[in-house]
């Protein structure tokens, strides 16, 4: 998939710029404000899981299309060292690192659609998408 | 050979000079906005070019460069500026030598010498230019920490702590160090935190309001979350971040009522005339009675 804009991720303040980027694109998409917040939210939460877990990576954001809607993807890549078991990191409440546990999770709950590909060693790949309602 | 370049140089300074005056104009023609006027572009551009030509003669770096480079900055013209033109002193030089007749040099040669003539000009401005952003960014890092974490104690037992922009782990430290010190300090019984200003509230910001709010329990206050925006409860929600362990408020002025009642406090209007008169008439009539 060729995608139009990547924000790398590698210091914290990264984070900032890959979430002022999609809260402006997404503003752009015509996406009210709560559904702005969500998408900031999410984005923050897979950039930080790029910072903790991965060290680098990116987060790359596209236009979707779907017969008469209109959404945003957005999908985080790393070559960190992968996810073990995913079905665990997807219970509330489960953190390797003392946090909430109400990361991946709760990107789930804010977009509409939520997938993810992580193999042991080589990195981690999640899409997620949010249609304009 | 050096020495003979170099002399060849600057007996030819009034020639080089004008070439370079016009390369610059052309190159930058497109590039110079209204802002900067002509006549300040013009001179600039002149007195640089005397400057490197007074530091080619010297063969050393003259106090000028670094006085011409600070206003330069002080200008706030970009470095591409600088070193563009340097650049294309390079040219001209070069192209000037190998034009030159009398010379037996080959190419490289020529090149080699003017580079060791400008290069150390270059790297000088460079290291001056990134060394006054540098300490531009570090001034501004130290502002911004001294802006992150600000505690107001607005009355007797209330502390007000509000927060403004996005909140990194080194700030979060901050607000917990600054949190807890203000607490003691100011003997406050309730904290409000407001996080109107906070543009996103994430499961890392989240768990540090929830850790604070626990380490103001546990020094024995409370701690109430105010400026919570409509959008993100919503995201809070969301998360399925769980903030039910502390009172949470929709705004500032909520939280401070909230406070007040905590603290077994009221604000209280001061008598308006009307009723100091009234109380007056019921006095005087008591005593009428009596």
């Amino acid at each position: 998939m060729d995608f139009r804009t990547c924000v790398n991720i590698q210091k914290e303040w990264d984070i900032v710029g890959a979430r002022q980027f999609g809260r402006d694109f997404s503003k752009k998409l015509g996406f009210g404000i709560v559904d702005q917040a969500r998408i900031a939210t999410a984005i923050s939460e897979l950039a930080r899981n790029i910072y903790l877990y991965a060290g680098s990576g990116k987060i790359c954001f596209d236009e979707v299309e779907n017969v008469g809607s209109r959404g945003i993807c957005i999908v985080s890549l790393d070559t960190g060292p992968g996810i073990k078991d995913i079905s665990q990191v997807m219970e509330d409440g489960f953190s390797t690192s003392g946090g909430l546990g109400a990361g991946l999770p709760g990107v789930k709950r804010l977009m509409d659609e939520f997938d993810i590909t992580s193999k042991e060693g080589e990195g981690t790949e999640i899409r997620v998408v949010k249609w304009v309602r | 050979m050096a020495k003979k370049l170099k002399e060849i140089l600057v007996d030819n300074s009034n020639n080089l000079v004008h070439m370079w005056l016009e390369e610059v104009a052309e190159k930058q023609k497109d590039v110079t906005n209204s802002s900067i006027s002509q006549d300040l572009f013009e001179n600039t551009n002149r007195e640089f070019v005397n400057i490197i030509f007074g530091s080619v003669e010297k063969e050393s770096l003259t106090s000028d460069l670094d006085s011409f480079t600070e206003r330069v900055i002080n200008l706030g013209w970009p470095l591409s500026y600088l070193t563009d033109g340097l650049q294309l002193f390079k040219r001209v030089a070069t192209e000037f030598l190998i034009e030159h007749d009398e010379l037996e040099v080959s190419v490289p040669e020529v090149l080699r010498n003017v580079d060791e003539l400008v290069n150390p000009i270059i790297n000088q401005l460079v290291n001056e230019y990134s060394g006054s952003w540098e300490n531009t960014v570090s001034l501004q890092r130290v502002a911004l920490q001294e802006l992150s974490a600000p505690l107001i104690p607005v009355m007797e037992n209330i502390t007000v702590m509000p927060l403004i922009g996005t909140i990194d782990t080194e700030r979060a430290k901050f607000i917990m160090e600054n949190l807890l010190d203000g607490v003691i300090k100011h003997h406050a019984e309730v904290v409000l935190i407001d996080i109107t200003g906070v543009p996103v509230v994430d499961t890392m910001v989240a768990h540090h309001i929830i850790q604070a709010a626990e380490a103001v329990r546990l020094v024995g206050s409370t701690c109430i979350l105010v400026g919570i925006r409509p959008e993100i409860a919503q995201t809070i929600v969301n998360l399925g971040i769980d903030l039910s362990k502390f009172p949470t408020k929709s705004s500032l002025r909520k939280g401070f009522t909230a406070a007040l009642e905590m603290t077994n406090q009221m604000i209280v209007q001061t008598n308006s005339e009307e009723q100091t008169i009234e109380e007056l008439i019921d006095s005087l009539d008591r005593s009428e009675q009596s």
